[in-house]
């Protein structure tokens, strides 16, 4: 182990294993990270990356293996000594203090002081200066961090991180909530980092982003080492069978759709965000809205289920006219997945049946009575059927894995039995098994099963899988519905012009 | 699979546990006057009318809500069933007067809430005032005499011919109240939406919950628990008081939370809000036969609320 002392490798971590109880969540895993490179982690969820990282920062500590930072031995016993080690962590779940002003934030614990007083000049002077490392020195450092966009934000995070000096960074799923052009910022963010030595550890679902922006790649799969190797000797679809373990024939299938007649129907349809939109959904087809982080996809969405309000125009859903609240839609056979599960979604207190059969409790017992015997035995239904691993129906929703989350969610709606299916952004979070097996249902649903097609609009950041799932894309852009053309006269590069507000050459 | 089957396990006996080990406690250390049956009963007596406010504060608090203004919410319709009484109303009309402006101020606070998006702490701590202030200007600042009848006798110790009974009136309408709270928690339909809405409001209103008019109810039934809480408390004064139940709000509370109930909402529950007030009974109870001064009381039931919250923090630590 000669390697490991050396100060060539900023991080050699060797043989390390971690168990909690009877799940071995790492097998004796080596992982290593150059300085000035960009080393991208993969697998699915429950891979054992987040335990491996935690074993890094200090968070858990493994029971087996050894860990060195620039040759230093490194053994830290909380998250501190991983700060102060030069690990700093930047997870998904921004922990940022919203309140307070950017400064602030960027040097909460390490606040330069004269005796018991704060140097306000000289904070501002080193916030700034971090900023403009990160492009971001346009941003007024006074601003209360909540004001700021969500790309800024977790650049003040990245700040943060580098004012105390911070060798090695890990973003851990960094672009799930950012749009395309804020996670081309992001990576600029990366490359100038790496290339100022700074060693950067990349976790991404997205697997097009790990082969585009890191150098070097891992992959993960139930707690062991698969593969390691140099990312430009790896196609995605290679990666992506090294993380399941087989192959995926076709991560996105189409059975043959067939169009009917049509149930939602959007014209001058006018809300905060949304303007003046026209769209038509039929029965048996999966409509896809593409467009930017704040086009207003959610915003449509959450208008047509009368989530936000509406200022004009007509909507149609089958044979009812004009807006209506949430409980009125369930009742109409629409019925809508929230993009954020964990806030919006679930209730995640709440057991895998109450959540699934919350829309429609009616069905559990006469005269508005909820007999649990039959909540349960109506969940354990639809837990076989979209093969949602979790220990039973009153199970909490708490302690199921995000991909399994998602199809609880996506089950409530197969069980309310609603026609018209609202899901934004359906996969977000989910590893990418779950993701296929959702692709999949959602193409079965769209064909129908006992001839019964539904009509399904999907709002999604993620390209590939609009362009592999839908029959049409509608694309926004500032509110707008700029254009809708079937799936297949669509490429991505069309796609970002028209969401940027670019021509869009026909 | 061991350790979940403790932890329910727990979840469910826990502030069963917590009684059963404060019974033994002053059982044995005072075997001679504790447990009585006479005492139990006075225990009971004591306990009915912080237990029937206790059952409103369920439904709140899993709701995620919280309600201040309870105590204030008794003393006004102490008031208002002692001036009925003195004009003439019946006594079961006198009653139903009290329980309904007790459901009038919680449809009060409940519209606060919901209308003007307003934080139930904040919109019940005004209330607790404006309540008792309410109750003052009607009752003139002073005691409201009425004249006897048989409400009196709703929280009195049964005499020698009433033994077949069991339990004086009163303790028997807070079981038959709690056996009916329960009922409406764990089988209908607005139960499971009031749990709903109490762990997530947003999952709640996606899913088609009417949540305003849920939690408003949710507020209606609360004032209504208080209207007889009050009527209770009435019959164990005999008259109305302004200035009576100062500070119940808080063992009202304090009952909920150690029966399990979390101000986060989501969780609580009736039986549990019962065992909590209690096991604030008989701590009271068992200290003064004790000879323990009511510092010493006061220190004790502190103490229990917070181990209760603390006990609930382990057994609901999430997993990694």
């Amino acid at each position: 182990m000669e390697v490991a002392g050396s100060p060539r490798t900023r991080l050699t971590m060797t043989d390390i294993s971690k168990r909690f109880g009877a799940t071995v969540a790492l097998d004796r895993v080596d992982f290593s990270v150059a300085p000035g490179q960009v080393h991208g982690l993969v697998g699915e969820n429950g891979a054992g990356k987040s335990t491996l990282m935690k074993a890094l920062s200090g968070a858990v500590r493994p029971d087996e293996g050894r860990m060195w930072i620039d040759g230093r031995l490194h053994r830290p016993e909380s998250p501190l000594d991983g700060r102060r080690a030069g690990v700093a962590m930047i997870y998904q779940e921004l922990s940022l203090a919203p309140h307070l002003p950017v400064e602030e934030n960027i040097l909460l614990g390490v606040e330069p002081l004269r005796g018991p007083f704060l140097r306000r000049r000289e904070m501002r002077r080193r916030a700034i200066e971090a900023m403009q490392r990160l492009g971001i020195g346009h941003v007024d450092p006074s601003l209360p961090v909540r004001r700021l966009q969500p790309a800024e934000q977790q650049l003040v995070e990245v700040a943060r991180a580098l004012v105390v000096g911070a060798r090695l960074l890990v973003l851990d799923e960094p672009t799930s909530s950012l749009s395309q052009s804020d996670v081309q910022k992001l990576f600029r963010m990366i490359r100038s980092l790496r290339d100022r030595g700074h060693s950067i550890v990349y976790i991404s679902h997205f697997l097009e982003e790990v082969q585009q922006v890191c150098d070097q790649y891992t992959v993960l799969r139930d707690g062991k080492l698969v593969e390691s190797g140099r990312v430009r000797d790896v196609t995605v679809d290679l990666l992506a069978a090294r993380m399941v373990g087989r192959s995926l024939t076709s991560l996105y299938p189409r059975s043959q759709r067939r169009p009917a007649a049509t149930v939602l129907e959007l014209s001058e349809w006018t809300s905060r965000i949304v303007r003046r939109a026209h769209l038509k959904l039929r029965r048996g087809e999966v409509l896809g809205i593409a467009g930017l982080v704040g086009a207003g996809r959610t915003e449509l969405l959450r208008g047509i289920f009368g989530l936000d309000p509406v200022r004009e125009g007509k909507i149609r859903v089958a044979a009812f006219e004009g807006p209506a609240d949430p409980p009125s839609r369930w009742k109409q056979g629409v019925g809508m997945v929230s993009e954020n599960r964990k806030e919006e979604g679930l209730a995640l207190g709440l057991s895998v049946a109450e959540n699934l059969t919350l829309t429609k409790l009616s069905e559990l017992g006469p005269f508005g009575l909820v007999l649990a015997r039959r909540q349960n035995r109506r969940g354990r239904e639809w837990i076989e059927r979209l093969d949602i691993r979790c220990q039973g129906p009153e199970q909490p929703a708490l302690f199921l894995s995000g991909g399994n989350q998602q199809k609880v969610a996506l089950a409530r709606l197969l069980y309310h039995d609603a026609d018209v299916l609202l899901l934004d952004e359906p996969t977000r979070g989910v590893d990418i098994g779950s993701k296929a097996e959702i692709y999949r249902l959602i193409d079965r649903l769209a064909v129908g099963e006992a001839g019964k097609p539904r009509a399904i609009l999907m709002a999604s950041s993620y390209l590939p899988e609009l362009l592999g799932v839908c029959d049409r894309i509608a694309v926004m852009c500032r509110g707008r519905l700029v254009e809708t053309r079937a799936a297949a006269d669509w490429t991505e590069h069309e796609i970002m012009l028209a969401a940027t507000g670019s021509a869009v050459v026909s | 699979m061991k350790p979940a089957k403790l932890q329910l396990w727990l979840d469910r006996f826990g502030p069963l546990l917590g009684l059963a080990f404060v019974l033994l406690l002053f059982s044995i250390s005072r075997p001679a006057t504790f447990p009585t049956w006479n005492n139990f009963e006075i225990m009971l007596l004591q306990t009915a009318v912080v237990g029937t406010a206790a059952l409103g504060m369920t439904l709140i608090i899993i709701s995620g809500g919280v309600d201040l203004s309870v105590g204030s919410n008794i003393a006004l319709c102490t008031v208002a069933v002692a001036s009925l009484l003195d004009t003439g109303w019946p006594p079961l009309a006198a009653a139903l007067g009290g329980i309904v402006v007790g459901s009038l101020c919680g449809l009060l606070i409940g519209g606060l809430i919901t209308r003007f998006r307003l934080a139930p702490f904040i919109v019940t701590l005004g209330m607790w005032g404006a309540i008792r202030g309410l109750a003052k200007g009607l009752a003139g600042e002073q005691m409201v005499f009425a004249p006897p009848t048989w409400l009196n006798d709703l929280l009195t110790s049964l005499g020698p011919g009433q033994r077949w009974l069991l339990f004086p009136a009163g303790v028997w309408l807070t079981i038959a109240l709690a056996a009916a709270t329960f009922v409406l928690l764990r089988w209908t339909r607005f139960g499971r939406h009031v749990y709903a809405i109490g762990s997530n409001e947003a999952t709640a209103r996606l899913c088609g919950v009417r949540v305003e008019r849920t939690k408003a109810l949710v507020y209606v039934l609360g004032g209504g628990f208080a209207g007889v809480a009050g009527v209770l408390q009435f019959s164990y004064l005999t008259m109305g008081d302004p200035t009576t139940a100062i500070g119940a709000e808080l063992d009202v509370i304090a009952a909920v939370v150690i029966g399990g109930g979390s101000l986060a909402g989501g969780q609580g529950s009736v039986a549990g809000s019962m065992i909590g007030a209690l096991i604030m009974t008989f701590v009271a109870n068992g200290c003064t036969k004790l000879g323990l001064a009511n510092w010493v009381q006061e220190i004790v039931t502190g103490s229990i609320i917070i181990l209760a919250v603390a006990l609930d923090r382990v057994r609901h630590r999430r997993p990694e």
